[in-house]
């Protein structure tokens, strides 16, 4: 299983898949049954929703399999790549991440975060603008970066 | 591959003592036997033999669709139905259909006018003609079937609809030369592109595209598609059918058959006959017609007429792709709108397919537009922002086109009506 494998970057990028969903009745659930049927355990999800239409984000174990799936009921998938954090589920942990980021100017797009089931730690899926440069601001702040095969194994 | 190249090359002076000379001949015959124009003419003062001149058209009276629809079932017929030897229909979605009568001689010369239609597609006895027009009641299918027949095509009646069996039929009988509506070309393009159909199991060359109103990127992308040269079709059930008019090579305007129709264009408001060159409303007169003579039939189709000869050779006038149908025509807070309009916009934007669906409503005594585009992988992003920016670009091109602000809804892929005849490009909510 390599599914969370970035060629050419290391192994510090995460496939994420993001599904367009109409502001519709029953859209969502449909996605979500679709993938139900495929076997795909989603691992991390998040909606950005405005009044018009939606963006279903999901961590899920092969991603390519996911999007061809969904693709093959008609929607519309995109494969892109998140940063992954560990962080301590406990107050402060996300601040001390943002703090990171924000003084090294880097733009988040967006985040959402999942807590783990085994440890006492929160991993938190990071969009920065640009994802190289998040990538060494966080190395550099001394957070630890979640390896795909880390994800893989929550 | 000129058909009848004696017709259609004629010289100007020729083609007019010719079209003269029909025109007396069926305003003649249609006062003699139908009585609706006997009526009219003699309302109008005019007599047959007034027709001295083309221009002596000018004096007889229009005739439209609610007066075709008025003498339904046979009251047009200028022969007694015992020599009418097929009847079509309209589809009848503007009210009740209307009704077209054709004589044996009709049946020839609709033939002669689609195979001289087919013909500028290069169509020759080695092509299969994969002519998926509805058979039956509608002109089209039949239409196009004599035509091919005529030049000797094998013609598959295939018909329209039931899509998996057209992509079994283009791969296993090496359809050459396809006609359909030009949305459902789109969608075969789309199926064969989805089922990823080897290009070399699709031997088409050219296509024979009408029925409904389309637009030079709609072209442009239906060749780059399926390889094929896209080539326009023009024609009404009310005059013969498909044939009224066809481009050649050239790509240029629609050669009307004008030995056989006479086409003049008016200004939709005011009726005046307008100078060659201006845009107004088609009007066609058939010239050789013995089942249903029609003449000046207002077409509703907004066009301009442009004479002189074609590099492809022809003399046959030409009229510009239609750019707009009074009926299809919407007005929205004063201002015409038509949906091609709306599909040029939104064929500029790279990635976008011409899957849209327009909304006319009017909330608060205020006409607003909707228009549904359809998602393409191409213009998707894990960002709301990215997708965000997609629409707006969307709206501000076709503000840029129609002068109006308009709402645009991202829909999922798939999600619009895909009719297999016509497509359903307008739903108007208002009450007037």
């Amino acid at each position: 299983m390599n599914g969370f494998l970035i060629r050419g970057c290391g192994n510090m990028k995460l496939k994420q898949i993001s599904v367009f969903l109409e502001n519709r009745k029953g859209r969502l659930w449909k996605a979500m049954n679709v993938l139900s049927n495929a076997g795909v355990n989603i691992r991390a999800l998040s909606i950005a929703d405005t009044s018009e239409f939606g963006i279903l984000r999901m961590i899920v174990p092969d991603p390519d399999m996911a999007k061809g799936i969904l693709e093959e009921n008609n929607f519309v998938v995109k494969v892109n790549e998140v940063i992954a954090v560990e962080v301590m589920d406990e107050p402060g942990g996300l601040d001390e991440l943002l703090g990171v980021l924000n003084q090294a100017d880097i733009n988040v797009e967006y985040l959402y975060a999942f807590v783990e089931k085994k440890t006492d730690k929160a991993i938190v899926v990071i969009r920065t603008e640009d994802l190289d440069a998040g990538i060494e601001t966080l190395e550099k702040g001394g957070i630890s970066i979640l390896k795909a095969d880390d994800v893989n194994l929550l | 591959m000129i058909y009848n190249e004696k017709a259609e090359c004629m010289s100007a002076p020729e083609k007019e003592e010719l079209q003269l000379k029909r025109l007396q001949v069926v305003v003649k015959r249609a006062y003699e036997n139908v009585p609706y124009y006997r009526q009219r003419l003699d309302d109008a003062g005019v007599s047959p033999e007034d027709i001295q001149t083309l221009k002596d058209i000018e004096k007889i009276p229009f005739t439209t669709k609610s007066d075709l629809r008025d003498a339904y079932p046979f009251g047009m017929f200028a022969v007694s139905t015992d020599d009418i030897v097929e009847i079509h229909t309209t589809s009848g979605t503007t009210g009740k259909p209307t009704v077209s009568g054709y004589t044996k001689k009709d049946l020839e010369i609709w033939g002669e006018v689609v195979a001289r239609a087919l013909s500028m597609a290069h169509a020759t006895r080695k092509d299969i003609v994969q002519n998926c027009y509805g058979y039956g009641l509608f002109t089209g299918g039949l239409g196009v079937h004599y035509g091919g027949q005529k030049i000797g095509c094998t013609v598959i009646p295939i018909s329209a609809g039931n899509t998996q069996r057209q992509i079994e039929v283009i791969q296993d009988f090496k359809s050459t030369i396809i006609t359909c509506t030009p949305s459902y070309a789109m969608y075969l393009a789309e199926v064969l592109e989805r089922e990823e159909i080897p290009k070399e199991d699709i031997k088409l060359k050219a296509g024979v595209f009408g029925a409904e109103m389309w637009t030079e990127e709609m072209r442009a992308e239906i060749e780059r598609r399926l390889n094929v040269s896209a080539l326009n079709i023009y024609g009404l059930t009310e005059i013969i059918g498909p044939g009224v008019a066809q481009e050649c090579m050239e790509k240029s305007g629609l050669h009307i058959f004008d030995d056989h129709f006479y086409p003049e264009i008016v200004d939709p408001q005011s009726l005046e006959t307008l100078p060659e060159g201006e845009k107004g409303e088609l009007v066609l007169t058939t010239l050789t017609r013995e089942g249903m003579p029609v003449l000046r039939f207002r077409t509703r189709d907004i066009t301009a007429l442009r004479r002189g000869e074609c590099d492809c050779g022809r003399t046959h006038v030409k009229m510009d792709r239609i750019t707009g149908r009074s009926d299809d025509m919407l007005k929205i807070r004063g201002v015409i709108v038509f949906p091609s309009q709306i599909e040029r916009a939104i064929l500029k934007i790279p990635g976008m397919e011409p899957h849209y669906q327009i909304i006319a409503s009017r909330p608060h005594h205020l006409d607003e537009l909707e228009v549904q585009v359809e998602t393409s992988p191409a213009l998707f992003s894990d960002e709301v922002k990215h997708v965000e920016e997609v629409r707006k670009s969307i709206e501000k091109h076709i503000h840029d086109e129609i002068g109006l602000r308009v709402n645009v809804t991202l829909v999922e892929p798939r999600s619009l009506p895909r009719s297999e005849g016509k497509a359903v490009r307008v739903i108007d909510k208002r009450e007037f």
